[in-house]
């Protein structure tokens, strides 16, 4: 955005303006029809469903916060509320923590580095729902290849309830969570280190400066920008799961692993109560709005400390 | 140990600082992390492969057979997949769906990117923030208000509303991505092209996107792939099972009672992975680029 078009000859300035700004408007039309007619609007549509009592099959009547008023003393929404920031807040530390350790080892020099980098985004590849279904196979109660290996090991007599205990449950889909999304946060932070340059890793290491203090004072603070647009998208994305939980638990066992977005759906589409689901999905637009938020802020720091002013 | 370790630094071709970490240490730091690291993100796919192929007495008696192999591997899930359920039509329909919406997107995206990045209309810039602002926007919160349009258009159960809904979240996407590559291409370009009497249409088509091809590569295969592995829109708004997409027809359909055929659901799985893995073997570079260029723009 910092390049500018030379201005036009002073005498078509006006009519090129005009045409300027009509050609601009056309060529927005496809898509900004699209996205009002598909986006805008049903996020319109959603914020009023929430005030409504609308069923499938029947639009429904404005009846105020009752849809709120009924989830506020819902013992279940306020589960499915906190096992979603417990899901999105374990889960993103892990995907972090483990991405950015990836990332680090990647950026070395390794024969088939471009292979490692490769394969290791497979599982961001492959459908979720698909590699799911995979998990569902490895965490099956009987038959666990997990609880296979730990009792030949000997660590264990009985095969684990991944699925069936609550606690399991949820530690269960954290780990499918974070398999699926380490290589994004590690592929994007690797693109980051990359465009480090090794020079000044140099020169900190000639003022004496141990790995660890190379890594927290040189890597970290050039790479925090990136790593905070990269987590926001990563908890938006697994602040709004749903197709996980919607394989591995169905939100099982007991609303142990139930998150808003499972639950919205069973309370809107199965359950028929479109207004309460609605409600569920709107109840869920805060926590977004501080995401992207702190991406904002985020973005700025970037630009601050890249000097530019756009 | 000394000798040998200056010999190296003498020797050593590496770049930077590689010469400050000696083999067995880079065995501790970095060979075996990776090694775990590898493994734990490909074995679900051994083992969905592993699986698609095991006769089913195999498939639980771990006593007998070790589970990690496959003795006598069998074609018979896949044999059943392909010809008894209606597995073929949700690979066609999944592909219809994707091609169609990635089409649509990329199209719509195209005149919108090259609009808000060089056309820069008045109002170019707050148009290129909500662009941004709708990518954020997840499908979780929109799939209901959804139902009910796509109801109201009568497109309910019917490829079409997968192929109308899905540029929601492509478009914003897409439009992105181009932004990004629009940027790279020189003004000049363009402006000679305007010296010499070209309309918008045709630096946009003449000069713009010849130069854009990787970019239009990058985004198109990343939409399909998108497309591809959407969920919660095709669970909701798609009821029959011929009008099903791979995701919701292996876990609707495949999945029943209380006995799973977990043959036939993972050479399911490994099916509806492969269009979009090998299309990723392909292009692994155009599929990096766009996801670091997505989030790094």
């Amino acid at each position: 955005m910092s390049s500018q078009s030379i201005p036009p000859p002073k005498a078509r300035m006006t009519d090129w303006l005009q045409s300027r700004n009509a050609t601009g408007l056309l060529f927005m039309l496809p898509a900004a029809a699209f996205l009002i007619c598909f986006l805008t609007y049903p996020l319109g549509l959603g914020v009023w469903l929430g005030f409504t009592d609308a069923k499938i099959g029947r639009s429904g009547v404005f009846i105020g916060l009752e849809n709120y008023w009924y989830l506020w003393h819902d013992p279940v929404f306020w589960t499915s509320v906190f096992n979603t920031v417990f899901y999105t807040l374990i889960a993103s530390v892990l995907k972090f923590a483990l991405g950015l350790w990836l990332a680090l080892i990647l950026n070395e020099h390794l024969p088939f580095k471009s292979f490692f980098r490769a394969i290791v985004l497979l599982p961001w590849v492959v459908p979720t729902v698909l590699s799911a279904l995979a998990f569902w196979w490895i965490f099956d109660a009987q038959f666990s290849i997990i609880s296979w290996s730990l009792m030949q090991l000997g660590w264990i007599d009985a095969p684990i309830n991944f699925l069936g205990d609550p606690t399991n449950a949820r530690i269960s889909v954290i780990a499918a969570n974070v398999w699926r999304g380490i290589p994004f946060i590690a592929i994007s932070l690797l693109a980051g280190l990359q465009t480090i340059s090794p020079s000044l890793q140099e020169a900190a290491s000639l003022d004496g400066a141990t790995s660890w203090q190379r890594f927290r004072l040189v890597t970290l603070p050039m790479l925090t920008p990136i790593i905070a647009v990269v987590m926001t998208f990563s908890v938006l994305f697994t602040f709004t799961d749903f197709q996980l939980i919607y394989v591995l638990t169905k939100g099982g066992p007991v609303n142990a692993t139930h998150l808003m977005a499972t639950l919205s759906f069973q309370r809107g589409i199965p359950g028929g109560q479109l207004g309460e689901g609605a409600a569920i999905a709107v109840a869920m637009i805060p926590f977004l709005l501080a995401a992207i938020l702190f991406s904002f802020f985020g973005l700025q720091r970037r630009k601050w400390q890249q000097g530019g002013q756009d | 140990m000394a000798i040998s370790s200056d010999q190296d630094v003498l020797n050593d071709n590496a770049e930077g600082m590689s010469y400050l970490n000696r083999l067995p240490r880079r065995v501790v730091t970095i060979y075996l992390p990776l090694a775990v690291f590898v493994f734990v993100l490909l074995f679900p796919f051994y083992w969905m492969a592993i699986t698609a192929v095991k006769p089913n007495q195999q498939l639980t008696n771990y006593s007998e057979y070790s589970p990690f192999w496959v003795v006598s591997p069998t074609l018979d899930h896949i044999k059943y997949l392909l010809f008894d359920t209606s597995y073929p039509g949700w690979l066609l329909n999944t592909m219809l769906v994707a091609i169609g919406s990635t089409v649509l997107s990329l199209a719509a995206a195209v005149f919108a990117a090259y609009s808000i990045e060089r056309v820069r209309f008045t109002g170019s810039r707050p148009a290129g923030l909500l662009i941004f602002l709708a990518y954020l926007v997840p499908p979780s919160i929109l799939f209901i208000p959804l139902a009910v349009i796509v109801f109201q258009f009568g497109m309910f159960d019917s490829k079409l509303a997968l192929i109308f809904t899905y540029p929601t979240f492509l478009i914003p996407f897409c439009t992105w991505l181009l932004m990004g590559y629009f940027r790279s291409i020189p003004f000049e370009l363009e402006e000679s092209a305007l010296v010499d009497g070209a309309s918008r249409w045709q630096i946009l088509v003449k000069v713009i996107l010849p130069l854009a091809v990787p970019g239009l590569i990058s985004a198109g295969i990343f939409a399909f792939t998108l497309s591809w592995n959407e969920f919660i829109y095709a669970l909701t708004f798609i009821q029959s099972s011929e009008n099903k997409t791979i995701p919701v027809g292996v876990l609707t359909e495949l999945v029943r009672g209380d006995v799973f055929e977990w043959g036939a659901l993972m050479a399911g799985a490994l099916f509806g992975s492969l269009p979009v893995v090998i299309l990723y073997s392909f292009f692994v570079d155009y599929y990096v680029s766009s996801m670091t260029g997505a989030v790094k723009e």
